[in-house]
């Protein structure tokens, strides 16, 4: 897990606790802490060395004020500055007034150029397009199959060829989608290095023949400092309208958005955050500078847990809380919930602060095995009525679970502290229920 | 003259192709754009007559910090390069050159990717030998293993490919084209199967025909997701049924372009099937690979292969010093 960027400048601004303002003694070591989180964030080093003098600029003089602590204040400056920088920037499609839309997808081998088609063609159909897809690649190996099949799954036409010739097969899906009515085209390219002088050529003849309105460049959101050498160079020959950035659903804190917009100054229109043909979302400036800080992605967590949890259930769960009906079988029930949505340690990680208290602790999930063996132990009502649970149906419960007195013993314990914080909660709202675990909130986040 | 033209001619065919033979031209033509960016830079910081100074070496690492080997490696090569300066007492900057070669090489070697030369000897009593492919989705895997199943061909050995990557769509039709085009077998199952089970198929079939390789293709798979990373270590699981010390190898695949992320990923891989090495691809775009440096350094996994290019002899055997002669244009 990544350090969490507030608790370095922590460890770099302690010494100047309680100076009134930020001057250019006391921001040195805050300064190159900043430079190396953007850069194990993979910001490339100039569109870091840049960012940090901005930073600069805008930090010295600035009041330590209110309760903010001198290193919240700089993270709050050098997040401000970094969701400008990603930001602010219209991001949608932008659709011809003489159909068809024409839209190719262009990028490095494996970035995920042929599975954003597929996303992206069944995304604008649920805004009532009628996409076609055209497999142009005619390079790799079952390409055109892949293209094919995901088109079948998602019910929408591809336009595949015996052809050889990608700039023929392009020039002629246009035709064919004049004809059929099709009112989006999106044509997949084959994966190509920069240095691939031919293959360079290839793509911009596609583009020199179907004049797109869009060309996105894909992206893969782990690539290293040569995402600003790839980017400029598909900038010069294609001129890019916008970047898609695919595979965020893996853990990195993908910097290259930052020299991606940097270089080409198009906003990012997409993110792919999985492999299923639905995992397509717009670009959050917001989330992606508190990815790159390391500060956790509390919105990508509320997400996910608001894509497990149906409104009615919670609203239940909700007024059992209320009435302290909450029961061991609500307990499991929530427990199997969290086990959807992910490893309990990378959702604990999307928590702003966490990131730090997580740091040392090593949570293996199986650990729920048992708390779950030792619930299922019970009868249910017992599991209805957990002040039932004395001395010898203790006893009885844990060999039932093949555990101990001690672990029956400690999980009560648990459920009991839980019940008592979650009365809490619903009582004091969110932010009583971020205190209660600690964290700040004066983030403006 | 006459003699001595002919002597030439003949002495520098034979170097060109013993090194054609190591696949060294191929390295350095791979390796040419990475170089110039990398090398030229370098040159520039180490110009004759210029002084070793505090900016000079900041210069340095922002070349390294800029060829994708993380902050914190490249500050540590930069310590080491300013002791031996003050050690040894270098005063000129070109100088440097040598001692930052050499300390690239020290971290290369270091991980045991210099004993890769056995690889495609293989013990007949324990055939036949496994090879489980694992990475992030779009490295090359597949690729990767159409290449591997070449060479292990090329090198006289029986080879049989495993189609577990049930899950992307045309991945099976990409596979079948590569084990086509190395001349190998391939054993499959439909779309959606479960990938163990193609794997155990496999291994069943190298056993009951006597073949000495197998070499498993897996579905990409991020490092965070928990039930792909516990499917993998079904795979391994089911493996070892029908061959308790297998698989022999679990090779991870990384894309040279990856950042330093690629850092992540190996630790993750490392924790559900004991990583034997990495193939680093795509060596022969604009990117460095200089996350293998870090990965070195830090978790001493070997680097086994790296692939430089798109065709089914561009999978090379790696190793440090060419690979570091390669970058600093020896």
């Amino acid at each position: 897990m990544f350090e969490n960027l507030q608790d370095k400048l922590e460890h770099a601004l302690k010494r100047f606790r309680g100076q009134a303002t930020i001057s250019e003694e006391n921001i040195d070591e805050a300064l190159r802490e900043i430079r190396r989180a953007l850069i194990e964030a993979d910001v490339n080093l100039n569109v870091t060395n840049k960012f940090v003098e901005d930073v600069k600029a805008k930090a010295i003089g600035t009041e330590v004020k209110g309760k903010l602590l001198p290193e919240q204040l700089i993270v709050k400056i050098v997040h401000e500055e970094l969701v400008e920088l990603l930001g602010s920037k219209q991001s949608d499609i932008q659709f011809s007034s003489h159909p068809p839309t024409v839209i190719m997808v262009a990028g490095l081998q494996g970035s995920g150029k042929t599975t954003f088609c597929a996303k992206l063609a069944k995304n604008l159909r649920k805004k009532g397009r009628q996409p076609l897809l055209v497999a142009c690649d005619v390079h790799r190996p079952a390409a055109i199959e892949q293209l094919k099949q995901l088109g079948q799954t998602i019910n929408l036409p591809v336009f595949a060829t015996e052809e050889k010739n990608p700039v023929k097969i392009a020039s002629d899906a246009i035709i064919y989608a004049k004809k059929f009515a099709r009112d989006v085209v999106i044509i997949d390219t084959a994966g190509r290095l920069t240095i691939d002088q031919e293959m360079m050529k290839e793509v911009q003849d596609i583009s020199n023949a179907v004049n797109p309105n869009e060309t996105l460049f894909v992206c893969d959101a782990m690539i290293g400092q040569d995402a600003v050498t790839t980017a400029k160079a598909f900038h010069e020959i294609l001129s890019l309208t916008g970047v898609v950035l695919t595979k965020l659903d893996g853990d990195t804190r993908g910097g290259a958005a930052l020299s991606v917009m940097n270089v080409v100054g198009k906003p990012v229109k997409f993110v792919g955050t999985g492999e299923k043909v639905d995992a397509l979302e717009p670009f959050h400036p917001e989330r992606i500078a508190s990815r790159i800080l390391g500060m956790g992605d509390i919105l990508t967590l509320v997400e996910k847990a608001e894509q497990q949890l149906d409104e009615d259930q919670a609203k239940k769960l909700e007024q059992k809380i209320k009435k302290n009906e909450f029961s061991f079988e609500d307990f499991l029930e929530q427990l199997r919930t969290i086990r959807k949505m992910g490893s309990l340690k990378d959702l604990l990680g999307l928590i702003p602060g966490m990131d730090k208290a997580m740091r040392n602790v090593s949570i293996d999930d199986n650990a729920f095995n048992k708390v779950e063996a030792v619930i299922l132990s019970m009868t249910k009502f017992e599991r209805e009525n957990p002040k039932l649970l004395n001395g010898s149906r203790r006893k009885r419960i844990a060999d039932g679970s093949g555990t101990t007195v001690q672990d029956v013993n400690r999980l009560i314990k648990q459920f009991d502290d839980m019940t008592k914080m979650m009365k809490n909660v619903s009582r004091g709202g969110k932010s009583r229920f971020l205190k209660s675990f600690g964290l700040p909130q004066n983030l403006g986040m | 003259m006459g003699i001595f033209d002919r002597f030439k001619e003949k002495v520098s065919s034979a170097v060109q192709s013993t090194s054609d033979a190591l696949g060294f031209t191929k390295l350095k033509d791979g390796l040419s754009k990475t170089r110039d960016t990398f090398l030229s830079r370098i040159q520039g910081v180490l110009g004759v007559g210029r002084k070793i100074d505090a900016q000079l070496l900041t210069q340095l690492e922002e070349i390294l910090i800029t060829a994708d080997i993380g902050f914190d490696t490249s500050e540590q090569i930069i310590n080491s390069v300013r002791e031996r300066v003050k050690k040894e007492g270098h005063e000129n900057a070109e100088e440097v050159f040598d001692i930052l070669k050499d300390e690239l090489l020290k971290i290369l070697i270091q991980s045991p990717s210099a004993h890769n030369d056995a690889v495609y000897n293989i013990n007949p009593d324990r055939k036949p030998h496994t090879i489980l492919v694992v990475g992030v989705n779009g490295v090359g895997k597949t690729t990767t293993i159409g290449k591997l199943a070449y060479n292990y061909k090329n090198a006289g050995r029986s080879v049989v490919i495993g189609a577990a990557d049930t899950f992307r769509a045309a991945a099976n039709e990409q596979l079948e084209i590569w084990a086509d085009r190395a001349g190998v077998q391939i054993v499959q199952q439909k779309h959606g199967a479960d990938p163990a089970a193609v794997a155990y198929d496999t291994v069943n079939s190298a056993i009951s025909r006597d073949l000495d390789v197998v070499i498993i293709d897996t579905a990409g798979r991020l490092h965070n997701k928990m039930n792909l990373m516990a499917e993998l270590d079904k795979i391994s699981r089911v493996i070892k049924k029908l061959k308790p010390e297998g698989p022999e190898d679990v090779y991870l695949v990384l894309d040279a372009t990856t950042g330093q992320n690629a850092i992540q990923q190996a630790k993750e891989f490392m924790k559900v099937s004991p990583i034997t090495g990495i193939v680093l691809t795509k060596l022969d775009g604009t990117a460095k690979g200089g996350v293998v440096i870090p990965i070195a350094a830090e978790l001493k996994i070997p680097v086994r292969y790296i692939g430089v290019g798109e065709k089914i002899d561009d999978l090379q055997l790696f190793s440090p010093t060419a690979f570091i002669d390669a970058l600093f244009g020896e």
